[in-house]
């Protein structure tokens, strides 16, 4: 059992909790994750580790409450168990070497951007970042990423906040305007990391995306998590979840991924923990 | 005078098409004055053939004769002191190709039901002694497992039992290795059978830890530096699925057996009530023809499925599976197409599979393993419809463990390399099981998790001198 010490709102929609795993806060790296189920009978879902303490023994994760599981735990309260928190799971993004990153996330995958930034930054990376959203009510750890990048740029589609535009515009403007970035990655949702790859690739940036897709066990033993990259079959619970975004098949991910839409909207409408439709 | 009857007392089972809606157990198992008639038909042979067709020697014509005399709880006593999970073993070891292959009553009839007792002596035990196991007096030694399936946990027990203070690590959230995310329901109830053989390991004292992969959360290395364990198993099992490498098995649809049946038997995704979501479709087809596709078949009807293929390149002769699961899933209604080879998978415009492909098969020359090859008939080729394909061609191990350790080897087939007493290329790590042999069986998994476990206790205690 595995207890939240910690339960922050960012957003109505984003939960930030801290929750007590001392081995795999002592282990883990930038760019791994855990998957938790919430109780028995819960399924088994992947999120990334988005912060850790080892001294108080605790992993910080950031989630979006998307479908059934994501909404349960996001009513679960501070000194309330998980069932299950296994970790740290995937590789740990390669971040050594770079001299110059541009770091960027979308909505949500701005979570599991900032393990990275943070870690460049501490390894001496001058590092942007760029930050999209939808819009202004939607905007999370704009403090956070203060702390840990060199230029922090937020956009919002609708302009409510920061530049308007999508972070595919900025990106091409910082580059246009003479930044060498050795390293790019973009972390959000599929098209967003599918557009990113195409502005880097003429440049010959090297860019890193991190893949989502379905997962069970998380250990590379059901192969449920296959995504084709370069034309090879990868497991991304094991050879991932970070991948070469120029080499990514995204056309292909993008349907695995709305396999199980309709089953699970049906089971999103009946929440077990408060046992009413929601 | 021995009951000479031919045949073996017929197992209680489930009707075919009652069950094949159900995930309930299939056989029912004996009843007492079953198990007793049964039991009479074993003649006590001196030289004992059966046993040494037992890979852990079973103690067979002993406990026989105890369950013929009605002494049940002694006739328990006898097959637990050489094999600690004989409720397991009775429902799923392959007994053709083991003791009961070698047992002289089936020269001329069918050969004594001696998995079928072992199970009723097992059973029996666990509904009517309810008596907890006594812990022994601990020695004070430290020794870790890594993986809770058959191998892990009978070296745990035997360890146990001698005072070790054993700590189980296994990744998944509920130990047992295949016994639970593999094995179905139908065949190996979890509740009722794997989850009570655990829990008699718990009294003994050892302590299982799940939800922790190792290789990542800890190193064998900080086992020992860090930790204080004297010594590590792996018992790692060959968990990774082989996909066949032929165009469209990245469609929807497509599933290893592994992802298939822990959707079904791990997360329960066929009871009201568990999160987890499977594709529920009319015509599926399984390629391969092992245990694990008689398993993953059988599942599919059980989830509603029409029609059910098994699509296997070889003969009838060469499947691989146990033959009472051929048998029952022939009951069952699944179709086997057999010489028959996929080539490739075909996908509707949304990337949902449609149909699979295959290319009849004849049988050539003898191969290496011996059995005669099969060769593709040239422009055979035609479509079976389906909405799902499940891969089961094989698996094989984990690397998560040998890439973190360093001085673990493992041979080109990605097994680690393990002497006769189980000790790996490290000093103190000694593995056995399905990360050693590659994909085996119950019973094998546990004879090495035993081996291992005497091999452990002299390491110990020759260090300590
Ligand atoms: C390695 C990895 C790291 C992740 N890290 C984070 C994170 O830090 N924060 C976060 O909010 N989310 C993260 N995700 C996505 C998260 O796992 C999904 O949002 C979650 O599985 C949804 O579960 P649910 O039961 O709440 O929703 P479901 O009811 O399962 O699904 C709701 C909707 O989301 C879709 N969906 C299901 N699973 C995924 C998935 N894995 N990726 C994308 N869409 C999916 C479904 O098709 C459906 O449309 C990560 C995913 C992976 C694979
Ligand atoms: C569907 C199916 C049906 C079968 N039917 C039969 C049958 O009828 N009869 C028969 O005799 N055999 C059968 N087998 C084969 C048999 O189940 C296996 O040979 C046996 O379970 C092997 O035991 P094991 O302990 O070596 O490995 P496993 O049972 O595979 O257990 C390995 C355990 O280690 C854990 N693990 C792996 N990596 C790590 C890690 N890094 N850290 C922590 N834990 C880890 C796994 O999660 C798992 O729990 C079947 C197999 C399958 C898949
Ligand atoms: S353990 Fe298996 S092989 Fe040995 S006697 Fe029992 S059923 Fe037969
Ligand atoms: S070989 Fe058969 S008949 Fe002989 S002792 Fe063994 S089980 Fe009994
Ligand atoms: S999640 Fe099962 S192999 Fe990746």
């Amino acid at each position: 059992m595995f207890q939240i010490v910690k339960k922050e709102q960012l957003n109505s929609a984003v939960t930030r909790m801290e929750v007590e795993a001392p081995f795999i806060a002592k282990k883990a790296k930038a760019g791994q994750f855990i998957i938790f189920r919430i109780d028995s009978h819960g399924e088994r879902v992947p999120l990334t580790i988005a912060d850790t303490d080892a001294q108080r023994g605790t992993v910080t994760i950031i989630f979006q409450a998307v479908g059934r599981s994501t909404k349960m735990l996001a009513q679960m309260n501070e000194g309330d168990f998980l069932a299950d928190f296994v970790g740290p799971l995937g590789k740990a993004t390669e971040l050594e070497g770079y001299k110059r990153a541009c770091v960027i996330g979308g909505g949500v995958g701005n979570a599991i951007a900032y393990p990275s930034a943070k870690a460049l930054y501490n390894m001496d990376c001058e590092v942007d970042v760029i930050a999209g959203f939808r819009s202004k009510d939607i905007v999370i750890l704009e403090d956070d990423f203060k702390k840990v990048c060199n230029h922090l740029y937020i956009t919002t589609d609708d302009g409510t906040y920061g530049e308007k535009g999508f972070v595919t515009n900025k990106l091409q403007e910082l580059i246009d305007a003479g930044n060498q970035y050795d390293l790019v990655i973009a972390i959000g949702p599929i098209p967003m990391m599918k557009f990113v790859s195409k502005v880097t690739e003429p440049y010959g940036i090297k860019t890193l995306v991190s893949l989502n897709p379905i997962m069970i066990d998380g250990t590379g033993m059901c192969g449920g998590c296959r995504v084709s990259v370069g034309g090879e079959i990868k497991f991304a619970c094991v050879d991932g979840p970070d991948f070469d975004g120029h080499l990514v098949d995204y056309d292909e991910l993008m349907k695995r991924n709305t396999f199980y839409k309709e089953q699970e909207r049906h089971d999103a409408e009946h929440c077990r923990l408060l046992n009413q439709t929601v | 005078m021995p009951n000479m009857a031919p045949k073996k007392v017929p197992m209680p089972e489930q009707e075919p098409d009652v069950r094949n809606h159900n995930f309930e157990e299939v056989a029912q198992g004996y009843t007492e004055k079953m198990a007793v008639e049964e039991a009479t038909r074993c003649l006590n042979c001196k030289n004992k053939p059966c046993v040494s067709g037992c890979p852990v020697n079973v103690r067979i014509p002993e406990f026989i004769a105890k369950v013929a005399e009605g002494n049940f709880a002694e006739a328990y006593k006898i097959v637990t002191s050489t094999n600690a999970l004989p409720a397991i073993c009775g429902r799923v070891c392959p007994q053709e190709n083991q003791c009961e292959g070698k047992c002289v009553r089936g020269i001329k009839g069918e050969p004594v039901a001696i998995g079928r007792l072992e199970r009723f002596v097992a059973d029996w035990y666990m509904a009517n002694c309810t008596e907890k196991a006594k812990r022994p007096q601990s020695n004070g030694h430290k020794v870790a497992i890594i993986g809770a399936g058959p191998a892990g946990l009978s070296c745990a027990g035997s360890l146990a039992q001698k005072g070790f203070e054993v700590t189980i690590f296994e990744a998944f959230h509920t130990a047992g290795g295949v016994l639970v995310y593999g094995i179905p329901e139908f065949r190996l109830p979890k509740e009722k059978v794997v989850a009570k053989e655990i829990e008699k390991l718990k009294e003994l004292g050892v302590n299982i830890m799940t939800d922790m992969v190792m290789g990542k959360v800890l190193s064998i290395d900080e086992l020992f530096d860090e930790m204080g364990f004297e010594a590590v198993f792996v018992g790692t099992g060959a968990g990774l699925p082989n996909f066949m490498k032929i165009p469209g098995e990245d469609l929807l649809g497509v599933y290893s057996a592994n992802e298939y049946l822990t959707r079904i038997n791990l997360m329960k995704a066929y009871q009201e009530g568990y999160d987890t979501p499977i594709s529920h479709c009319d015509d599926i087809a399984v390629v391969g023809g092992g245990n694990v596709a008689m398993d993953a078949a059988r599942c599919a009807k059980r989830m509603g499925a029409k029609n059910v293929y098994i699509v296997y390149r070889r003969s009838m002769d060469e499947l691989p599976a146990r033959a009472e699961e051929v048998h029952h899933a022939m009951e069952e209604g699944i179709e086997f197409r057999l010489l028959t080879n996929p080539v490739q998978i075909l996908g509707d415009e949304n990337g949902v599979v449609r149909a699979i492909e295959c290319v009849k098969m004849e049988l050539g020359e003898p191969d290496a393993s011996g059995r005669r090859r099969p060769v593709p008939v040239e422009g055979s080729n035609f479509e079976i419809p389906v909405e799902s394909v499940i891969m089961s061609i094989g698996t094989s191990p984990n690397p998560l463990i040998r890439s973190t350790t360093p001085g673990l080897e493992a041979n080109r087939h990605g097994c680690l390399v393990a002497d006769d007493h189980a000790a790996t290329t490290r000093e103190g790590v000694f593995a056995g099981g399905d990360a050693v042999t590659g994909a085996a069986t119950v019973i094998l998994a546990m004879g090495a998790g035993k081996t291992a476990a005497e091999s452990i206790e002299q390491y110990i205690l020759s260090k300590q001198n």
